[in-house]
């Protein structure tokens, strides 16, 4: 037997199960109406799910563009600064957030596809609840309890089976998201401990270095000033980093 | 002939149409009993083509069964086996 018609046992034997708990023919209309009314529920709670999962994943993505950026930035900054080896680790940290940007992009991908198929999925059990809403009514005046049997055992069967293709999909969405949960998770504490740059706090190691850079290269200024006003006897302006002096000697002689 | 794709809906595939049809289902055979990966995936592209092609897709309120079933346009080759083992897709 080939595949396509195993997998048409496989969904009629799902579908089985849903149909059991009706004696009456016509109860059973009214029965699938419900499981109806119940899948599209589920399915909505799906969508909104798939919604949530693939909004993390953007979130996470943008904060890691961010981190980018600012690497890269800091890698500028330490250039201008001559401190290639600061340079070479903010662009090296840079280099390592790629692919994880990539995973991120595929994921976001994989999510929304889901997503797409869950709504399309969605509006045609909704037009199927609308037309059964209906149909179902006819049908119910219509048979006699005989011709009812076989009739109203066909559109029962046929929409159990769309119920089966749809719970097939929301599994299939859950078992993504499942999936993709733990990597997010590791991502979620890996943005937010810092081992990239930490976005928590602003100051990061690289960013440290660069203010200690620029703080020493002020002092080094100030140093150099001192030392000119010594050699030449005269009190000299001290750097642009100084505000307010504390004490009266360094103030110019009137 | 009524075929449902999973995921997107079923179609009513001329009997016309049966033969090609079942041609290249038997790739999709060959491919999950060869355990090949590549193979299934094009395999299922092709069914899933000629079945859009060749079938009309069916009104919501057609409420029939389905005589054959496609998987999901992007399953894979592992998942399509898992779901052979459940109950009612026993080879028979």
């Amino acid at each position: 037997m080939g595949v396509m018609k195993r997998m048409s046992g496989i969904l009629q034997a799902k579908t089985n199960k849903l149909l059991d708990k009706a004696e009456d023919p016509r109860e059973s209309l009214d029965l699938s109406y419900q499981k109806l009314l119940e899948n599209l529920q589920k399915v909505r709670r799906s969508v909104a799910d798939v919604t949530t999962a693939k909004k993390r994943i953007e979130l996470q993505a943008t904060q890691l563009q961010s981190q980018g950026d600012k690497l890269q930035q800091q890698a500028k900054d330490a250039l201008s600064q001559n401190r290639e080896d600061l340079a070479r680790e903010a662009l090296a940290r840079r280099a390592a957030i790629a692919p994880q940007l990539a995973e991120l992009q595929t994921q976001h991908q994989q999510v929304a596809d889901q997503e797409a198929k869950l709504i399309t999925t969605a509006q045609n059990l909704q037009a199927q609840v609308d037309a059964f809403r209906t149909k179902k009514e006819t049908m119910k005046a219509t048979y006699t309890a005989a011709e009812a049997q076989t009739k109203i055992g066909e559109a029962v069967s046929g929409i159990s089976e769309s119920m089966g293709d749809a719970g097939m999909s929301v599994q299939r969405a859950q078992d993504k998201i499942d999936s993709m949960q733990a990597r997010a998770g590791a991502m979620d504490e890996l943005l937010a401990s810092g081992a990239l740059t930490d976005l928590a706090n602003p100051v990061d190691d690289i960013q440290a270095q660069l203010d200690q850079v620029s703080s020493a290269s002020t002092v080094d200024a100030d140093l150099a000033a001192l030392k000119a006003e010594i050699g030449a006897g005269v009190p000299a302006q001290l750097g642009a980093a100084e505000e307010a002096p504390a004490g009266g000697e360094s103030e110019s002689p009137k | 002939m009524i075929v449902r794709i999973l995921g997107e809906g079923q179609f009513d595939v001329p009997e016309t149409d049966k033969g090609h049809l079942g041609e290249l289902e038997a790739q999709l055979n060959a491919a999950v009993d060869g355990d090949d990966d590549d193979a299934f995936g094009s395999a299922l592209a092709s069914v899933i083509t000629e079945v859009r092609n060749v079938g009309t897709l069916l009104p919501p309120d057609s409420f029939t069964s389905s005589d054959l079933v496609v998987p999901f346009s992007d399953a894979t080759l592992a998942e399509t086996k898992a779901l052979l083992d459940e109950p009612g897709g026993e080879r028979s």
